[in-house]
């Protein structure tokens, strides 16, 4: 039987079958693996990065460096191969362990100064953004063999589909990602903060260092979605990803976590960025439309999730009386 | 009880001090294996502190505290709980969202390579609340499926599952209703036989006498005395709580006949009002300096029926006449204008404004029948405030003390002040005395029949038969959302409202 909790997440998957659907009927060429394969490929350093923002939310909060997070993982790695001429392998660790220490300090912030994550993380936001310019205003193009191999590496999968090293990634991420959310202390004691921070600290449970790891994990997925937007790109640039955290953010809604924290799943997200990905497919193939239908129709799925949202919390409060 | 083992927790010379405030003197305290030992006091009296600075919320000044012959140092709840100290709130601090089994489990999950075991978890959640707590229920679903007595188990058993030594309950019964407390209880008692300490705390002095063992009474901060149950009578356990005779609180006038009044004057008529729902159509006629008590169970229907009079939901039907006059009150802002107050049963959500001083929470209703344009004058403020401090007795009298470091019963009163100064025809009073200590109680009730004595009407809404009777002219008795009979006189007698609450 379908447990009611898994209801937003079924809602989800059955929208963006619809729309794959509809896709399909309506146009030639749009019904073939290679067109699911291709979302995946475009969305891969979304997926990556709407992963660290489900934590992110689950526990309450709300992290909006992520955009300025990945522009500055270009730059740095840009700059790093390009210019000073280091090698990946110490570039990407790096940019990994920027981003994370980046994560925890504005998670520290917000816990000890006890500062609304909106405001911290804005803050961060500027910070990052403003640091890509400090490197360059121009962008730099990577021609770096190692960066231009794995942009261009296609695994072949039976059938002539193929699909990139960074969707592998993806992958692991959301894997990795759901067995760190239901599997893991750390995991639960991100949803117990969303819940309750008051209940979760009478309860023992580490709020501090738990609230920090998860704008640590937030930090760590925005690098790794830089990275994979650096391999994506081959560039960086201080106005890569503008506004990318909104997105992630709208991924996550759209996958059924709710705003208010302590309820969600990571697997609700990456349909959630497969949905927009549905939708900018659709627009792409109308040809006729700009691509800014993306924003009207993802505007009013929000509209819809939230409501629903509520609808559900409403119902489920009416139950307990 | 096996007093030969020695106490388990010894609390010696406990000092606390607050900025401008005492909260413990020198109190002890000692809890025994296999005992329900009641910590009684009026509001204020330093049970919340004392609870909180055993629990690690507060370090304490001075003092010692002992557990198992050792002393010990709490510095955070997490600490208490690995000590053996575990405590169940009143509103259950656990997470909603979670299941059943993790809330019992969660920092102390089973794990394997630090995979967390679910069937292992969910099956040990189920035996542990079959086995100790009697309760069968579904420990996969989330918590927020459950009652709050359910959830207050739940919270027990997570105390138990920490190898609780010391198990403090903090007003756990407040918001149960009988067979639920039954339930409590029960559990309790078992977990007595097994040799647990449970400190308990609560307002309803039946409950103290059902369930404990021992009595340790505290007032304003101080140690007053620690006794046997059994040895302690009810009217000396009320005396030494509030520090003087009881005979005070049996001087309030008991029934007062409605035929001593002239009841020319109808201020509020309602005929055949109802909302589908909420509560049937029913007649209430309230008259000038009348006190009307609703009587009923928690959930008859109380609380709807106010709303409606002070149009906070809208009716569906029926006529609703103030003054004579036929209004249609669609809004609370509307009941304001006709003069009608209401004082919410929820106080902390519905009332007061925390982080407001005691002044400004005061003038808060009369500004805003004025309009925020017309602004009231410090001065014209603090003359308010002073006022009405000294009229209800607010304490400490202070205009400008923050509201959310008053105890339950002021609080209560500021609310009843802000209503008054907008001298209403008819006070609404949901609930005024509930999460209060006795004295204040007294006071309350004082104040509501001299208020009535000066014209003004009351609707008093309480879940303390006694306290209805003792205040109102006339009583309109709900069962199951319905105004099954309103009584007046000599029909006024416990027995009689008891026979109407429950029906048949």
């Amino acid at each position: 039987m379908l447990k009611k909790q898994y209801l937003p997440i079924v809602i989800t998957v059955c929208l963006l079958g619809l729309m794959f659907a509809a896709g399909s009927f309506r146009y030639t060429g749009f019904f073939s693996l290679q067109v699911l394969f291709n979302l995946l490929i475009d969305n891969a350093f979304l997926v990556v990065a709407a992963v660290g923002m489900t934590f992110v939310i689950v526990s309450g909060g709300i992290d909006l460096s992520v955009g300025s997070m990945i522009a500055l993982t270009t730059m740095i790695s840009a700059t790093l191969v390009q210019q000073q001429g280091w090698p990946p392998a110490v570039v990407i660790p790096l940019v990994l362990l920027i981003g994370s220490l980046f994560g925890s300090a504005m998670g520290a912030i917000i816990h000890y100064f006890k500062i609304q994550p909106f405001i911290a993380t804005l803050a961060g936001m500027f910070l990052a953004r403003g640091l890509c310019y400090v490197i360059s205003i121009n962008t730099i193009t990577i021609d770096n063999s190692f960066y231009t191999s794995v942009a261009q590496t296609k695994i072949m999968l039976p059938g002539g589909h193929f699909i990139s090293i960074s969707v592998i990634i993806a992958l692991l991420v959301v894997i990795g990602a759901i067995y760190l959310a239901h599997y893991t202390r750390f995991g639960r004691n991100t949803y117990a903060i969303g819940g309750s921070e008051q209940s979760a600290l009478l309860m023992g449970l580490p709020v501090a260092r738990t609230k920090i790891l998860v704008y640590t994990f937030s930090g760590f997925c925005s690098a790794l979605a830089g990275v994979v937007f650096t391999f994506y790109m081959l560039s960086g640039y201080g106005l890569h990803a503008v506004g990318l955290e909104l997105d992630a953010i709208a991924a996550v809604v759209i996958g059924g976590t709710l705003l208010t924290g302590g309820f969600g799943y990571v697997l609700g997200t990456f349909f959630g960025v497969m949905i927009q990905g549905v939708i900018q497919t659709i627009i792409s193939f109308e040809g006729t439309l700009s691509s800014w239908w993306t924003k009207i129709v993802i505007g009013l799925l929000l509209f819809l999730f939230i409501v629903f949202q509520r609808l559900l919390s409403a119902r489920r409060s009416v139950h307990k009386i | 009880m096996k007093k030969e083992q020695g106490p388990i927790l010894t609390m010696s010379g406990i000092h606390k001090r607050f900025p401008g405030v005492k909260a413990l003197t020198d109190v002890s305290f000692r809890l025994f294996p296999g005992e329900v030992h009641a910590l009684m006091g009026e509001n204020g009296a330093g049970k919340s502190t004392l609870i909180k600075v055993l629990t690690g919320v507060y370090a304490i000044d001075s003092g010692e505290i002992e557990l198992s012959g050792k002393t010990v140092h709490i510095g955070s709840p997490q600490e208490a709980q690995l000590a053996g100290i575990s405590t169940v709130y009143q509103e259950v601090n656990l997470c909603p969202n979670l299941s059943v089994s993790e809330n019992i489990f969660i920092g102390r999950e089973p794990r394997r390579l630090g995979k967390i075991r679910w069937k292992q978890m969910h099956a040990e959640a189920k035996k542990l609340l079959e086995d100790r707590l009697q309760l069968h229920i579904d420990v996969t679903k989330p918590l927020h499926s459950y009652s709050v007595a359910v959830q207050q188990l739940i919270a027990i058993a997570r105390s138990l599952n920490i190898s609780a030594k010391v198990l403090i309950l903090d007003e756990p019964t407040s918001s149960l209703d009988r067979n639920e407390v039954k339930q409590l209880f029960q559990v309790m008692n078992n977990l007595k036989a097994e040799g647990l300490a449970i400190l308990f705390v609560t307002h309803f002095l039946d409950q103290v006498y059902e369930i404990s063992d021992r009595i340790t009474i505290l007032r304003g901060g101080e140690f007053i005395g620690e006794y046997a149950a059994s040895e302690l009578s009810r009217i000396e356990l009320v005396s030494k709580m509030i520090g003087k005779a009881f005979v005070e609180l049996d001087q309030l006038p008991k029934v007062r006949g409605t035929a001593s009044k002239e009841l020319s004057d109808v201020t509020a008529e309602a005929v055949q009002l109802g909302r589908k729902g909420a509560i049937e159509p029913f007649d209430l006629r309230i008259h000038k300096g009348e006190v009307v008590g609703l009587a009923g169970l928690l959930g008859s229907g109380r609380t709807e029926l106010a709303r409606l009079l002070f149009g906070a939901d809208r009716s569906d039907e029926g006529i609703l006449s103030v003054h004579g006059a036929t209004k249609a009150i669609g809004s609370p802002r509307q009941a304001i204008d006709h003069g009608i107050a209401f004082c919410s049963e929820n106080r902390k959500t519905e009332g007061i404004i925390e982080e407001l001083t005691v002044r400004e929470n005061i003038v808060l209703a009369l500004q805003a029948s004025r309009g925020w344009f017309k602004t009231i004058s410090r001065k014209k403020q603090d003359e308010i405030a002073d006022e009405y401090i000294k009229a209800i007795n607010i304490n400490p009298p202070n205009p400008e003390h923050l509201v959310k470091n008053l105890s339950g019963g002021n609080q209560q009163k500021v609310i009843l002040a802000r209503w008054l100064l907008t001298e209403p025809k008819l006070l609404i009073l949901d609930e005024p005395t509930r999460g209060i200590d006795v004295g204040a109680k007294a006071e309350i009730q004082k104040l509501v029949l001299s208020l009535s004595d000066k014209g003004m009407s009351v609707l008093f809404i309480s879940s303390e038969l006694e306290e209805v009777l003792r205040v109102s002219d006339k009583i309109a008795v709900l069962r199951d959302r319905n105004v099954v009979k309103v009584m007046t006189d000599d029909e006024l007698s416990q027995q009689q409202v008891m026979q109407a609450i429950a029906g048949g």
